[in-house]
């Protein structure tokens, strides 16, 4: 297994030198979207965004800290600290099929989440 | 589950090691605490913390604001774990834990996990069709409860604080922890009082 040189990420999801803003961008209760990305699909890659959430959309729990991006780690690569939120998802329309009241809460770093709702995020900032 | 080491594996971890000793960044003494801290931890530890928060309120509010600090508080080393998680099981809500892109578990305080919790089927289904997955095994939640499913993706591990069941008056802290199973302490079982005691929640 090679990894790939420094920059050649498939996971690369911000512009070089561009560096992460430190406070959390999305309040609690902010409906975002986890982005419909696939860097699998474009070479070696370690992510810890499940398959099924790509393209949905949650609301914001809470921010759970800043943690090295583990898309870096795993590489060896040097790793700057992202956001870490809980985000809940109602959970029957990710299979449709379940019980309506039950859902599921996940990990996400910021740069995989956009706003799903402009209005609401902007209300809340 | 897993093969017995390869002669060329062990060969490789022996020339990690002495490269990583060789260079100061580990001692034979650290390497000696982090195997006998991973050792001694047990679901022991975790139903331990459980029932100390069913009796004690300002632990409890410890368990459920630094999850760490309630560990290090019962003398588990938490030195390098990551944070940990509790999450709080209501009447209204259960809560079910799964790893869904590998097995993270919060081995500090629960050892090792099960080999279902590593399955392809556990941590498939889970996620999916929670409800099914604890009715198999015994478990059948009420309509009025939610299922909230954990999936432990990230930096975190996460523990269930479950429901004191009812019929579990003036038990002592060890009667209370001896009821507390490892499926319990991450949702996939609810503790029972034995004898037929009246089932369900009656809270802490």
């Amino acid at each position: 297994m090679t990894p790939p040189a420094e920059g050649t990420s498939a996971a690369a999801a911000d512009p070089p030198g561009q560096p992460a803003p430190a406070a959390p961008r999305f309040p609690p209760g902010a409906r975002v979207r986890v982005r419909d990305d696939w860097p699998e699909r474009r070479g070696p890659c370690h992510i810890r965004t499940p398959h099924y959430l790509r393209g949905r959309v949650g609301a914001v729990e809470r921010a759970l800290g800043r943690f090295p991006n583990p898309e870096d780690l795993a590489f060896a690569r040097p790793a700057p600290e992202r956001t870490l939120y809980h985000v809940l998802f109602p959970q029957p329309p990710l299979f449709a099929e379940g019980r309506p009241g039950d859902d599921v809460l996940v990990e996400i770093f910021e740069h995989w989440l956009e706003p799903a709702d402009t209005a609401t995020t902007e209300q809340a900032a | 589950m897993s093969a017995p080491a390869r002669p060329d594996s062990v060969a490789a971890l022996e020339r990690l090691l002495a490269a990583l000793k060789g260079r100061g960044i580990v001692t034979d003494e650290e390497l000696a605490a982090r195997q006998a801290s991973t050792d001694a931890a047990s679901p022991e530890t975790g139903a331990r913390m459980v029932a100390r928060a069913w009796l004690d309120p300002e632990y409890r509010a410890l368990l459920l604001g630094d999850g760490k600090a309630a560990a290090e508080a019962m003398g588990v080393s938490m030195a390098g774990a990551p944070p940990l998680g509790v999450l709080e099981d209501t009447p209204a809500r259960h809560h079910l834990v799964v790893c869904t892109l590998c097995s993270c578990y919060p081995r500090a305080v629960l050892g090792y996990p099960p080999h279902w919790y590593k399955s392809f089927a556990y941590r498939a289904r889970a996620v999916r069709e929670p409800r099914a997955v604890l009715a198999e095994w015994g478990t059948a939640l009420p309509d009025s409860v939610d299922v909230r499913v954990v999936d432990s993706t990230a930096d975190y591990r996460w523990m269930v604080l479950p429901l004191r069941p009812a019929g579990t008056d003036g038990w002592s802290e060890d009667r209370l922890a001896a009821i507390v199973t490892r499926d319990a302490l991450v949702g996939a079982a609810l503790p029972q009082a034995p004898q037929g005691a009246a089932r369900g929640a009656a809270g802490a």
